[in-house]
């Protein structure tokens, strides 16, 4: 397999998130607001054919997610439906409630037409398929002998 | 209260053997309470219903939530913003429950709970009578 000519670290950070640039180097997970930038927070890895992204997002139906993937960005968009409250009092509110939405800029080029998402006990997982330029390719060598 | 949305680490257990070893984390909760008793959202992504332990006894609530490793150890990851392990919390519950009728669902990664108020527990009303 040959190296590639970029960090795929280097270009998850990029992200892409309009809205909040100017808040960038900003300690992200501390605190959120509910249109937070780095909820839902996601966890990629890849094999030799698929780039794959999960993320956590607890309270989220599947009917409230929306994944879209162009060109290279991936954007989840969703929302949280919080604890509806009939009279009385609370006591604790730590869970986040609201509308998030987050873009990435994927490392390679994916196949955008094959991409799947699944959710699962809260658990989104998306699988992305690499365009048949980004996967790695066995070079046969002839022996002439 | 500044909301949280990383996974926070769980303090080790009450009474929790220290050899233990638990890479835990701490669910975010919301708590209301009604007329009618408490109810407990914890957030557990991740955990399938069947492993997750809900203990009250002495006016404490322990949830415990097991969750499996969901990519084979030794993955190599790309971006990594948060970790998977086990949940674990314990609650002091001030008022009298009635822990025969407690009831629990699991439903989109979170955990719902309902602890509904013993007799004694539940608001009277006092009427006053006209002379």
């Amino acid at each position: 397999m040959f190296a590639r000519d970029f960090s795929p670290i280097d270009a998850f950070r990029r992200e892409v998130d309009a809205l909040f640039q100017d808040t960038a180097g900003a300690w992200p997970f501390a605190e959120i607001s509910v249109a937070g930038r780095n909820y839902p927070a996601l966890n990629a890895w890849e094999d030799n054919d698929n780039l794959f992204l999960e993320a956590e997002v607890p309270g989220t139906k599947s009917e409230d997610l929306e994944i879209q993937v162009l060109g290279n960005e991936v954007s989840i968009k969703g929302r949280i439906n919080g604890a509806e409250q009939n009279g009385g009092s609370v006591h604790r509110r730590e869970r986040l409630s609201g509308s998030f939405s987050r873009t990435m800029v994927l490392p390679v080029e994916v196949d955008q037409s094959k991409v799947t998402a699944a959710l699962k006990d809260g658990v989104l997982t998306v699988t992305l398929p690499k365009a048949e330029s980004a996967r790695p390719r066995k070079i046969a060598i002839n022996n002439n002998n | 209260m500044e909301m949280q949305a990383q996974k926070q680490n769980a303090s080790p257990a009450e009474g929790a053997s220290p050899t233990r070893s638990c890479a835990c984390y701490r669910p975010n909760v919301d708590i209301l309470e009604n007329a009618q008793g408490l109810t407990v959202y914890a957030d557990m992504p991740g955990v399938r219903p069947e492993n997750i332990d809900i203990n009250y006894e002495n006016g404490a609530l322990t949830i415990h939530g097991r969750a499996e490793l969901r990519q084979r150890q030794g993955t190599s990851y790309l971006l990594r913003e948060y970790g998977v392990g086990d949940y674990h919390r314990s609650f002091r519950v001030g008022e009298q429950i009635d822990p025969a009728n407690i009831k629990a669902d699991y439903q989109d990664g979170t955990l719902k709970l309902f602890l509904p108020k013993g007799e004694r527990a539940k608001p009277k009303k006092i009427s006053v009578q006209p002379h």
